[in-house]
């Protein structure tokens, strides 16, 4: 059934906000999504209603907050059809990217291995395997992109041909080009040239518009964050084959992840629990609960029409506008809602500025991939993200925004 | 937030038809160059040195329009005066932008115009970029050294 987006902007209080008495225009969801009220409320409820820590208690309160935390990891593992047993919750998916970095990149690889990324990833999907090619040696080596923005995958053969390629970080879609990346086919090519292969995937932008099936994707590990997807803040998940996670070790050490302990020794808790040390976000996995049943009811498959039709949409507004270029595909069924642009003559913050004085909310800036800026050839790009509950009303504000930032600093 | 507080007509004239920028100094004493990470921005400044005055100041560089017009008010305000004079300038400007009165608002001539950018904290960096470039290549200049690069924020109060 289509999004009745009218109807839906009611269950999200930010959006009845008036700025200056304008109309609040949010179109950065690729930055955080807003916050249904069903989110707010299951925190709530968990905070007044079911106060008490995880995996421990014998009381009625302890277990329903165990109930409610260990129902978000079933929730998740159902919405990205994965076994639950290889959900492990982490505060975002950097701390996701990290824990596989820690947990198994930097206890395998060495010199004469290779790390396989790509040139369009986020800060978060490259720092951290850059910082342990660092300190152990291994080599990193960058898929390149075309032209129009996707992947050279002809390129990716090449660098994978020499059998050395042992770890393949890659985003599922691009926080600033939009891009959707043929990830399965990108693990396919890394397990022709060297079997055992461990591919992870950055998922932080598909969860949120992508119907996400982890085992159809054939990858190995799949990072993703609440935030994005209507959740709360502080809270994502690292999503793992659970036979690979068997056998990695841990990352943080502390309580709640341990079986036993002696003064000399220990031995660690089954999976996933080992990976998530100290008491973990309660509320924030109720919150990402009722978002991923929020997100269920109006169906993943719903939520991809929506976008791509309202990308397509966004795309003609913005290559309508005199003087703006658009990065990234122009072909709908490889792109989500991220896209981003440049105003000829105009910077981004004071695109930026503009739209925000007429309401509109766009990000500027580099989005964390200072790499993929470099392969641009800009410093900086606007960037404007719809989600499902904006619609074609929200283009004109955005529009008429550009044209005035185009009036006002045209030199 | 109204676009009028941010830029105000003396900003854009400057953005529009900036003072000094080029990219060489005939002579040149001290070049730096100072990038902001948070928006890419990037700034050249030059300086010819002359009885311990500025005798000669460009700026060359990539950025929004605060950043830009910032650094030609900047350089129309302090040529032709002592180093240390310049210096004390930059202080007065930095900590307008971070919201204190100007005790020297003639002498920051058209840097007074950027008073209302201390309300808007993402873009006092930008106003600060030419002004930060400024002091360094001052400090430079003064350890005997000709040229500086700066790859990270560098609103700090002054050494010394």
């Amino acid at each position: 059934m289509p999004i009745d987006v009218p109807t839906l902007r009611k269950a999200f209080p930010t959006l009845a906000r008036e700025l200056d008495g304008q109309r609040l225009v949010y179109l950065d969801s690729a930055a955080s999504s807003q916050t249904p009220v069903a989110v707010l409320d299951a925190m709530d409820h968990y905070y007044r209603w079911s106060r008490s820590n995880v995996h421990r208690g014998v009381y009625t309160l302890a277990e329903e907050a165990t109930d409610l935390y260990e129902t978000a990891r079933t929730d998740l593992a159902r919405f990205v059809d994965a076994d639950p047993r290889g959900v492990v919750f982490t505060k975002n998916a950097t701390e996701a990217c990290n824990l596989m970095a820690y947990a198994w990149v930097r206890r395998n690889l060495g010199p004469g291995d290779v790390l396989l990324t790509t040139v369009m990833e986020h800060h978060a999907n490259l720092v951290p395997f850059q910082y342990a090619a660092g300190d152990l040696g291994f080599e990193v080596r960058h898929v390149p992109i075309t032209s129009d923005g996707l992947l050279d995958m002809d390129a990716a053969a090449n660098l994978v041909a020499d059998g050395r390629v042992r770890f393949v970080a890659v985003a599922h879609v691009s926080n600033v080009l939009g891009t959707i990346n043929d990830v399965r086919g990108i693990a396919q090519l890394a397990r022709a040239a060297r079997e055992d292969a461990v591919v992870h995937v950055d998922g932080t932008q598909a969860v949120p518009q992508l119907p996400v099936s982890f085992r159809e994707l054939g990858v190995d590990a799949y990072a993703l964050t609440g935030h994005k997807m209507l959740g709360p803040t502080g809270i994502g998940a690292l999503v793992v084959r659970p036979e690979l996670l068997e056998t990695m070790q841990p990352f943080l050490a502390g309580g709640e992840m341990i079986r036993d302990v002696t003064l000399d020794s220990v031995t660690w808790n089954e999976i996933p629990h080992r990976f998530e040390a100290g008491t973990p976000m309660i509320a924030e996995a109720a919150g990402l609960s009722a978002a991923i049943r929020f997100l269920e009811e109006l169906g993943m498959d719903a939520v991809r029409a929506h976008e791509e039709q309202l990308t397509g949409r966004l795309l003609e507004a913005l290559t309508s506008i005199d003087g703006v270029t658009v990065h990234g595909p122009t072909d709908l069924t490889v792109r989500g809602g991220a896209v981003s642009f440049e105003v000829a003559g105009v910077h981004p913050h004071d695109v930026g500025a503009m739209l925000s004085s007429k309401g509109v909310c766009v990000r500027v800036g580099h989005h964390c991939t200072k790499p993929l800026m470099r392969c641009l050839g800009v410093n900086a790009t606007a960037r404007a993200s719809a989600y499902l509950y904006n619609d074609t009303d929200d283009l004109p504000p955005l529009v008429e925004g550009i044209e005035a930032a185009r009036a006002f600093f045209a030199r | 937030m109204s676009m009028e507080d941010l830029y105000q007509e003396i900003i854009l004239d400057h953005y529009r038809k900036p003072q000094h920028r080029a990219p060489v100094l005939e002579g040149e004493s001290v070049h730096v160059h100072h990038s902001n990470p948070l928006c890419g921005d990037e700034m050249d400044l030059r300086v010819r040195v002359v009885d311990g005055q500025v005798d000669g100041i460009v700026f060359d560089g990539e950025g929004c329009s605060i950043s830009q017009a910032s650094a030609s008010a900047m350089t129309v305000a302090v040529a032709g005066r002592e180093l240390d004079d310049a210096l004390a300038l930059t202080e007065d400007f930095r900590r307008m932008m971070h919201g204190d009165e100007p005790s020297r608002p003639d002498d920051l001539q058209d840097g007074i115009a950027f008073q209302g950018v201390a309300r808007f904290p993402v873009r006092v960096k930008c106003a600060l970029l030419g002004w930060m470039a400024l002091r360094d290549a001052i400090e430079t200049y003064e350890r005997g050294a000709s040229a500086h690069t700066v790859e990270h924020d560098d609103d700090r109060p002054p050494s010394g």
